[in-house]
């Protein structure tokens, strides 16, 4: 396979170049070793900063967000509700950054505009008595999933191809080129090799590994952030700490819940990433304050991500563009086309990629513009559902015959699975119900998929799309995976909903016992062997 | 059978889910009186099945087909484990007088015997149990000797596919075939409910409607295959139904919950209770007890408001999702009268990170400290109130889900706690056995 760039990583950043470099007439390919969002990108807040977090401490970091964040309230509007922000210091919060804060709002260039703490509390009844400051900004929620799958949508209409688990597994060199780079299917194991004139490494927290695997070793610090979702939608706005940043700062409104976070948590493996209860109660703890009512709130799972902050390239200086991301170009390592994009953030994303392309355009020779801030993303129909809302609408609109309901909780029916199945597929892939999950909002309601993953499968069963054992190995895997982000939060309610999880897979269907000699009824009986 | 109510009742159980029932059934059938107070569905998520006890230890995830051998074994491995306080004639005769009473009200069993009984489920996994409803029995010897079979589903019901059971077990199951039909009169319905279904088929018309459409498709079948909804109330008869008009056994595939053959459970268990003179408060909630020479319950959701007495109390209240326990953010408490509850040091350790971890999930096992006998303990050790028993999920020391004996843990040890009720309060030895 030939390109002239490689992308290597389907996160915000990757799929952001995939779209610049598209837009403007370069061929690209990106491989992901697993999912689009799969790392850092799908395990966030969903914030699209106004800046106003950062006027403190990181002038710059505020103007790029405030800038960023206006250009995609055009260009992505549909991944985006504006929702509006508050920042909201309590009593015993330090009151000079308090004082500051306006001030260092206006030489951002960022609109604050103070509350009534009354009014505040009206609007926000989530917000504590104990508040003594409200600042409204132009912060905005963002569908971290949808921004990326619609950007990747419109890579791939402008002819950029997506290669879904395909992880890099080696560099071939000759001199100061990479002439080739090993790719290998990780569900197949079919190796083959991606012939590219340039490649950019844009996989994040693995940036690292991808890097090293070149040759061209960076430093990376990586920070695990933990967020939690709660049952039910606490606020409108996006709830700000106003404080200096620090755990549990924000609680962001993500269509019918609440996502509340984060910690910071330096980890020096990327291995077992999962949210711990000492995390989850560190998030309550901090936050109550501004918000009491997490005391008694009931939360449907957590997640942890992981960011990885920048550090310099082992040995050299590399070309550092921005404080808030970098972009190395290795030459000092001796090599000549290939650059390693980190750090940023979610709100910044589109700009890392303009960079990045820009400066692989340059190398390429090739001159035309950056078009990503003026045209608008356009609507996909394999984007949509993922925003709460949106299944049912369609759903009651016309639904047919073959088009059951196979989620209560948020209303997703079975032509959208189709659909899904149906895009997925024409790609070339073999979609799973993790797949189907990542792109609709199937598993992501109060029962977290006890029924609808069941329904789901059976339902892919009956159209022929899963043969064999494939729906017990799915939903083995879809459980599991589940469970990663919701044994640190299983107390009240929700562990009533896990217990019934557990009663149905276990108790019922006995999934724990696969593999056991015996439990294979089919195999004891024909073998006459059985019990020991 | 009607009876005037007692000042004092012989027993107050308190639950209405399979140990609830269980103890209720088994002290009027010791001729005690009894009051039975719970706040409904505490059976809606059975499946019909009668687990008791299929896998020890869970961290081996050793099957056994004997499930007293698997009992002696446990009784061996783990003395504190409530199912190893209880012995073989108790879970014999507790079985037997359970399955007895449901079969008279319409939910009849396979006799219970030595062996566990493998049935398929709807994901096409073999499912490790024990009592089985005779609407499912065919279902264990079609799976033990494989011989040609056909399982039918139909269009609209969602948690239900014969293709994929076919699909997931039908390379070691060359003669299983499946078809799709539509449900009588729902051929312009997207979903169907299994209760519905369930009530439709009791009608004559939609059986021989049903029955004529599957008809043309048995082929070389020797036996068939249905979900779960061959009547409600009268699924015996549905079923004898089905098998007559198809010539071949007809055996139902339990569904995900709420399921028919748990509904099922539910109304014959009632049924049972009633007519054996226990008098049952639905819907109300004890709020408060106080032990002396008797115990006072305080009732709400009573008009009026109620206190009750009773010479004996069994707490059969279950587990989260019963409300016998409630979980808070760092500790586990016994909801109704605070006992205290045996469980892990901390929250860090209820759960493993591994859903499906062989070893199980520690929380699962924490619960009441019972004596020998049944009786909650103090933290001192001592029985709360000696007329005081626990009974059922609520126990520490087990992990149904894991064990596979959710059935044997509710009946056996509210056998266990009726007969030493029954001895505290001087009634003579145990009735005959029924059946």
């Amino acid at each position: 396979m030939e390109t002239q760039v490689l992308i290597i990583g389907g996160g915000a950043t990757g799929t952001a170049l995939a779209r610049d470099l598209a837009l403007r007439g370069v061929d690209c390919v990106l491989v992901e070793r697993d999912d689009i969002n799969a790392g850092a990108s799908g395990r966030n807040h969903g914030l699209l900063h106004s800046g106003a977090r950062y006027v403190s401490n990181d002038h710059e970091a505020a103007v790029e967000c405030r800038t960023e964040g206006e250009i995609l309230k055009r260009v992505a509007f549909r991944s985006i509700q504006d929702t509006g922000g508050y920042f909201v210091a309590v009593a015993g919060d330090d009151e000079k950054y308090v004082a500051d804060f306006p001030g260092h709002c206006q030489r951002s260039g960022i609109q604050a505009k103070v509350i009534d703490v009354a009014e505040a509390r009206e609007r926000e009844p989530a917000i504590s008595e104990h508040a003594i400051a409200v600042y409204e900004v132009p912060d905005a929620s963002v569908d971290p999933f949808r921004l990326s799958l619609e950007s990747m949508a419109q890579a791939r209409s402008l002819g950029a191809r997506l290669m879904r688990r395909t992880r890099v597994v080696g560099f071939d060199r000759v001199g100061s080129r990479i002439v080739g780079v090993r790719v290998r299917d990780t569900v197949t194991g079919a190796e083959q090799r991606i012939e590219a004139a340039q490649v950019v490494n844009a996989a994040g927290a693995w940036a690292r590994e991808v890097a090293l695997l070149a040759g061209a070793p960076v430093e990376m610090l990586y920070s695990k952030g933990t967020l939690l979702i709660t049952h039910g939608r606490m606020a409108q706005h996006v709830i700000n700490r106003l404080r200096k940043p620090g755990n549990a700062d924000i609680l962001m409104p993500g269509g019918t819940v609440s996502v509340l976070g984060t910690t910071s948590v330096r980890v020096d493996s990327l291995e077992d990433i999962h949210p711990t209860v000492d995390e989850v109660d560190l998030i309550i703890d901090e936050a109550s304050p501004m918000l009491p009512g997490l005391r008694s709130m009931r939360f449907i799972r957590a997640y942890a991500g992981v960011r990885p902050l920048l550090g310099s390239p082992a040995g050299a200086d590399g070309r550092n563009v921005s404080r808030g991301f970098a972009l190395y170009d290795h030459e000092d390592q001796g090599l000549s086309n290939f650059v390693t994009l980190t750090g940023g953030k979610l709100t910044t994303c589109r700009l890392m990629a303009e960079r990045a392309a820009d400066f692989v355009c340059g190398r390429l020779g090739v001159s035309s513009p950056c078009l990503t801030a003026v045209e608008v993303i356009p609507a996909a129909p394999e984007c949509e559902w993922t925003v709460p809302g949106r299944a049912p609408r369609e759903w009651m609109r016309a639904h047919g015959l073959d088009d059951p309901m196979l989620c209560e909780c948020e209303m997703v029916s079975g032509s959208v699975v189709d659909l899904l199945y149906a895009s997925l597929r024409s790609a070339g892939d073999m979609p799973t119900l993790t797949d189907i999950g990542l792109r609709s909002r199937v598993g992501k309601g109060a029962c977290q998929g006890a029924f609808c993953a069941i329904r789901t499968v059976a339902h892919l069963y009956q159209r022929g799309d899963f043969q064999a054992r494939r729906g017990l190995d799915e939903i083995t895997d879809f459980f599991r995976e589940r469970w990663r982000g919701q044994h640190a939060v299983l107390w009240g309610e929700q562990l009533a909903q896990a217990e019934l999880m557990e009663a149905l897979n276990c108790g019922l269907f006995g999934e724990e016992l696969r593999g056991v000699a015996g439990f294979d009824a089919l195999r004891a009986a024909a073998s006459g062997e059985g019990t020991p | 059978m009607t009876q005037t109510q007692p000042k004092t009742w012989d027993v107050a159980v308190v639950g209405a889910g399979m140990a609830g029932m269980a103890a209720s059934l088994f002290a009027a059938e010791r001729g005690l009186s009894c009051l039975q107070i719970g706040n409904g569905g505490g059976l809606l998520f059975a499946s019909g099945l009668l687990d008791l006890l299929a896998v020890h230890p869970v961290a081996g995830r050793r099957l056994w087909d004997n499930p007293f051998e698997a009992l002696a074994m446990l009784r061996r491995d783990q003395p504190d484990h409530p199912l190893a306080r209880v012995d073989d004639a108790t879970m014999r005769a507790a079985f037997q007088s359970f399955t007895t009473a449901l079969g008279a009200a319409g939910m009849p069993y396979a006799p219970p015997g030595d062996r566990n009984a493998n049935v398929l489920t709807s994901l096409g996994t073999a499912k490790p149990t024990y009592g089985v409803p005779r609407t499912m029995s065919a279902g264990v010897g079609a799976l033990a000797g494989r011989p040609p079979c056909l399982l039918l589903d139909f269009r609209g019901l969602r948690e239900f596919s014969a293709r994929q059971i076919v699909a997931t077990i039908g390379d070691r199951w060359p003669g299983l075939r499946m078809a799709r039909v539509e449900f009588p009169g729902a051929e312009t319905t997207a979903e169907l409910y299994a209760a519905h279904m369930a009530v439709a088929l009791e009608s004559g018309d939609f059986r021989e409607r049903t029955i004529a459409r599957v008809r043309p498709l048995l082929g070389d079948a020797h036996a068939v295959g249905f979900p779960a909804v061959l009547g409600l109330a009268r699924s015996g008869a549905v079923h004898a139904a089905f098998e007559e008009a198809l010539g071949v056994p007809v055996f139902e595939i339990p569904t995900m919950p709420t399921s028919v053959p748990g509904l099922r459970l539910n109304s014959a268990l009632e049924q049972a209770v009633v007519t054996r003179g226990v008098h049952r408060m639905l819907r109300a909630n004890v709020t408060s007890a106080a032990f002396d020479g008797t115990a006072v319950l305080t009732l709400d959701g009573v008009p009026g408001g109620e206190t009750v007495s009773a010479r004996t109390v069994v707490l059969a209240t279950g587990r989260f999702t019963g409300r016998g326990l409630t979980a808070g953010q760092q500790r586990v408490t016994e909801s109704l009268l605070g006992l205290p509850v045996q469980q892990p040091a901390s929250r860090a350790a209820w759960h493993s990170r591994d859903f499906l971890d062989p070893a199980g999930h520690a929380v699962n096992r924490a619960g009441l400290a019972t004596d020998d006998e049944f009786r909650p303990l103090e933290s001192d050790g001592r029985p709360a109130w000696p007329g005081l028993f626990a009974v059922g999920s609520i126990l520490a020391g087990q992990d149904w889900m894991r064990e596979k004996c959710g059935a044997g843990l509710a009946l056996g040890t509210a056998r266990l706690a009726v007969d030493r009720i029954a001895r505290q309060l001087g009634v003579p030895g145990p009735l005959a056995e029924a059946g």
